[in-house]
């Protein structure tokens, strides 16, 4: 079933895509102005884009996802959008009374050519409510794109620098993460004592408790007055460069806050560089709590590394989050041999450098050679594990074509993941993060060594 | 622009009626107000929807990557044979693209999918930007139409160009130049299914029915369908159409070309089944046909009524809201509701048209809420004024059911079990039952734990 995929490999001339392992900018903005407190996203565009966003989101998080739309006609898109962006704004203000709205951009919008920074300046908003914009064009990056052009919308309009000496704050720009993952990373900060603004933070909206009741608005997100006091914080930590580091770049050049760009903090050396990073800045100690932590993850590390040594294992996803997971899969011994990713990986040249270079210097290190490529599909990575099978395969939902197609096991992380639950609310980043991910490595490979043995090879103790 | 308190605009009045409350006639067919939180899709998601279930085309998408990411494997259209249309191909435009046109990136991709897949059929489909842009979708399908000696059909379905159902229409007018006899038709005794795209394999149900009585079936549009299957269309005696929302317009259209005429038929419930039956056998006139189908009622009748019967005693005096796409969906759903003892008393759809709704409003009780393109504020409310306590609804409103502690089913894309004749009238009411029955309600508590010890009890 699902096995159209050719096993010879030929050059791909056409530069489309089979099997993508990315989507659109929009998406990822949507997300971001989620974790503003009482932000409306909105999608300026025809409804469909919307509607698929809103979709997509909600069968990742199964909660509900709010986001209007300017319902674009054929003619707004000959005439110009501002006229339904204006009717849109009074209404968004009008019906669903948020405090911000956060406008995105679709490739329609972008390709007529709206000027939605001018027509949000002659819109009538009122007193006390904010409206904010990205530009969004879904033919240029990924949904990590978008996720960061949103969170840099959120420093150039609301960010200010209005004292003259900096709080003993820190900043944290998590990426595109689930909620749950942002709250490991407070309970990290807050544990260290230090204080702390996120932004944005999906925690708490689109993980909302069960009241029984409908809240447009949940109680979580960063508040207007905290992203405007980003810009009196000492210091900014970017967590994934692809996500994270042109917001704090611009949050540096607009309000004078140093950032330190860092990993996603998935697994022990990360996770390490993250507490490090912090005790060096504010002059704090690492608490005893996360130094037992820490010492139970090599515990765990100890006890199950003969089951990871010299595993071969395929990652994909996005950048930021497969960039953590192979150098995690790394310290367990294992073998990463196809690494990819959907997202347009930056260029060598380039003072943030790529994805290409930061993957393949990790292997080098290792002393691995490996397929690795950014702005790939999952035909590539199809094809590359038909030409070299692998144990494991390590990816979102879509994953689960080539698993079945090829027969191998296959463990769940990252975006979108459409067909099972809880994931968004248990981190895989921090120390406790890398347990689980252990733990979800492991009996996966387990399951299947059970599943495989024959009667003679079956084992109680494994 | 008028407001009251409860957050409502004027200007959707008229697209709210209360049966019996007032006489007014419902607004719909209409665009959606700029600013809302719609539930409705865009023209391109309605094109796609109807032809992806061609198990062996290349549905290619013209456009920048999120078009086809978010409708790859869209629905559980099940197959019998190929698996082609579960892939998800775009020509992920880029910003050159936009600059200089698509047209290269487009004759590359077509020529580099032919030579990987050897597909005898492409659809590419226009995005809202490929419109804007101004690509030749026409003149290049054509070029690689002659150049690979197959069918490559452009499906013009750029998403502002309307809503959801102008995409149907561009669905339809792929499938009429598909279908287009190149020889003259010789007529065969065989019917046509339209509207039913095998999600969890409901038409393989309704096609054991029609077998079973007797009926030689053509070709389903389009579940399970592929090229050559499609390609004798024309040559059936008789169109029944299930999903008249997306199908109505191809089944006017094979009328007038193709002499086919067309009967609307419904296989949700054991009334809708039943009558269905009854109305494709008398349509077809063998006394043999309407002999069977009266066995085949009232034997999976009995059959299915005693397993319902249980459920029922379960489930009178429960109320329902309903949201779905189309009209005529939401028709059968209030008869089947019926069959299981509950009382609708929210309705409404994203598309419905205006012939619909007055069925509607002829079906149902007084003081039921009817609207026509909901948002999710008006669907609380509604839902929490008549105290519904489920709501059938698509995959966004799954989890806004489920914060107002109100059962859900989905009766979209997403779902797992047919529930399509007279096995889908005993799932539906089982589904029904788990989701309405279900233990989890009893840990809902406003106040918490220390509540929650009492409620539980």
């Amino acid at each position: 079933m699902l096995d159209c995929t050719p096993k010879e490999i030929t050059e791909r001339k056409s530069g489309g895509m089979i099997n993508p392992a990315k989507t659109c900018q929009p998406i990822g903005a949507m997300y971001a102005a989620l974790g503003i407190h009482k932000c409306l996203p909105h999608s300026h565009g025809s409804q469909g884009c919307c509607s698929y966003h809103r979709m997509h989101l909600t069968r990742h998080f199964r909660d509900p996802v709010m986001a209007s739309t300017s319902c674009f006609t054929e003619g707004s898109s000959v005439f110009g959008g501002g006229a339904n962006l204006k009717a849109s704004i009074q209404n968004v203000f009008h019906i669903y009374k948020p405090d911000v709205m956060a406008i995105h951009t679709t490739c329609l919008t972008e390709t007529i050519g709206d000027d939605v920074s001018s027509i949000i300046k002659t819109a009538d908003v009122a007193e006390g409510k904010l409206v904010i914009h990205a530009n969004t064009p879904s033919y240029v990056g990924s949904h990590i794109t978008g996720f960061s052009n949103m969170t840099k919308a959120m420093v150039s309009y609301i960010a200010e620098s209005t004292l003259p000496v900096k709080k003993e704050q820190v900043n944290i720009i998590p990426g595109f993460v689930n909620p749950g993952d942002m709250r490991e990373i407070k309970r990290l900060v807050k544990s260290m004592d230090i204080e702390y603004i996120m932004f944005p933070d999906t925690s708490g909206v689109v993980d909302s408790p069960m009241t029984g009741e409908f809240e447009m608005y949940p109680e979580g997100g960063t508040t207007v007055e905290q992203i405007k006091d980003t810009g009196n914080s000492q210091l900014t930590l970017a967590l994934g460069r692809f996500a994270s580091s042109d917001p704090a770049d611009l949050l540096n050049k607009q309000c004078e806050v140093p950032a330190a760009v860092l990993k996603t903090p998935i697994g022990i050396k990360a996770t390490d560089a993250l507490l490090m990073t912090l005790r060096n800045s504010f002059a704090r100690e690492i608490p005893k709590e996360l130094e037992i932590e820490r010492g139970q993850l090599v515990d765990i590390m100890t006890d199950t590394h003969f089951h990871f040594h010299g595993k071969t294992v395929a990652i994909f996803g996005d950048p930021d989050i497969v960039t953590g997971i192979t150098e995690f899969v790394l310290s367990l011994g294992m073998v990463p041999v196809h690494v990819l990713t959907g997202t347009p990986g930056g260029s060598s040249n380039s003072a943030a450098g790529s994805f290409e270079d930061d993957i393949n210097e990790m292997l080098t290190t290792a002393g691995i050679t490996a397929n690795v490529k950014s702005a790939g599909d999952l035909f590539t990575l199809h094809q590359w594990i038909k030409n070299q099978p692998v144990d494991l395969l390590i990816g979102n939902t879509y994953g689960k074509y080539i698993a079945r197609a090829e027969d191998i096991p296959f463990m769940r992380v990252g975006f979108p993941i459409l067909d099972r639950s809880v994931h968004s609310y248990l981190p895989i980043v921090g120390y406790q993060g890398a347990m689980r991910l252990i733990e979800m490595i492991s009996n996966t490979l387990l399951d299947r060594a059970d599943r495989d043995a024959k009667d003679e090879d079956f084992e109680l103790v494994m | 622009m008028a407001e009251d308190n409860a957050g409502r605009i004027a200007e959707r009045d008229g697209f709210i009626v209360t049966k019996g409350k007032n006489k007014k006639q419902l607004q719909c067919d209409t665009d959606s107000s700029a600013g809302c939180v719609s539930q409705r899709a865009c023209v391109y998601c309605g094109a796609r929807v109807v032809l992806n279930p061609i198990t062996d085309a290349i549905h290619l998408v013209h456009g920048p990557i999120g078009c086809a990411s978010y409708t790859w494997d869209i629905r559980g259209s099940l197959s019998s044979g190929a698996e082609l249309y579960r892939n998800s191909f775009s020509t992920d435009l880029k910003e050159q693209d936009i600059i200089f046109g698509g047209a290269k990136r487009l004759n590359a991709a077509i020529d580099g999918l032919v030579e990987k897949y050897q597909a005898k059929l492409v659809f590419v489909y226009s995005t809202c930007i490929v419109g804007v842009i101004g690509d030749d979708l026409e003149a290049i399908c054509t070029a690689a139409s002659q150049k690979h000696n197959i069918e490559v059909i452009p499906v013009e379905s750029s998403g502002f160009i309307g809503n959801k159902s102008a995409g149907y229409r561009a669905a339809g007018d792929a499938l009429l130049r598909l279908i287009k006899p190149s020889e003259p038709i010789v007529k065969s005794n065989s019917i046509n299914y339209l509207g039913d795209f095998n999600l969890a394999g409901e038409a393989w149900i309704i096609h054991n029915y029609l077998r079973q009585i007797g009926v030689e079936l053509n070709v389903t549009f389009t579940g399970d369908s592929h090229y050559t299957a499609l390609k004798s269309a024309p040559k059936a005696k008789l169109n029944i159409i299930q999903c008249a929302g997306s199908m109505l317009y191809l089944a006017g259209k094979m009328e007038e070309l193709y002499q086919i005429p067309y009967i609307q038929i419904s296989f949700l419930g054991i009334e809708d089944t039943a009558a269905s039956l009854r109305k494709i056998a008398a349509t077809l006139g063998e006394e043999s046909m309407i002999a069977k189908a009266e066995d085949l009622i009232a034997k999976e009748t009995a059959r299915v009524e005693a397993i319902i019967k249980g459920y029922r005693d379960k489930l009178q005096g429960k109320k329902a809201a309903i949201y779905v796409g189309g009209g005529f969906k939401a028709i059968s759903l209030v008869k089947q509701f019926r069959e299981i003892g509950i009382d609708v008393v929210m309705i409404g759809t994203q598309t419905g048209r205006k012939e619909e709704y007055e069925t509607i409003n002829n079906l149902v009780d007084d003081g039921t809420v009817i609207l026509d393109d909901a948002n999710p504020a008006e669907l609380e409310r509604f839902m929490m004024e008549k105290g519904a306590h489920l709501l059938v609804g698509g995959v966004k409103e799954r989890p806004l059911a489920y914060k107002l502690g109100i059962a859900f089913i989905d009766h979209n894309h997403d779902r797992k079990h047919p529930l399509s004749g007279f096995e889908g009238a005993v799932n539906f009411a089982e589904e029904v039952y788990s989701t309405v029955c279900s233990p989890v309600w009893k840990s809902l508590s406003k106040s918490g734990i220390d509540r929650g010890v009492t409620d539980h009890g």
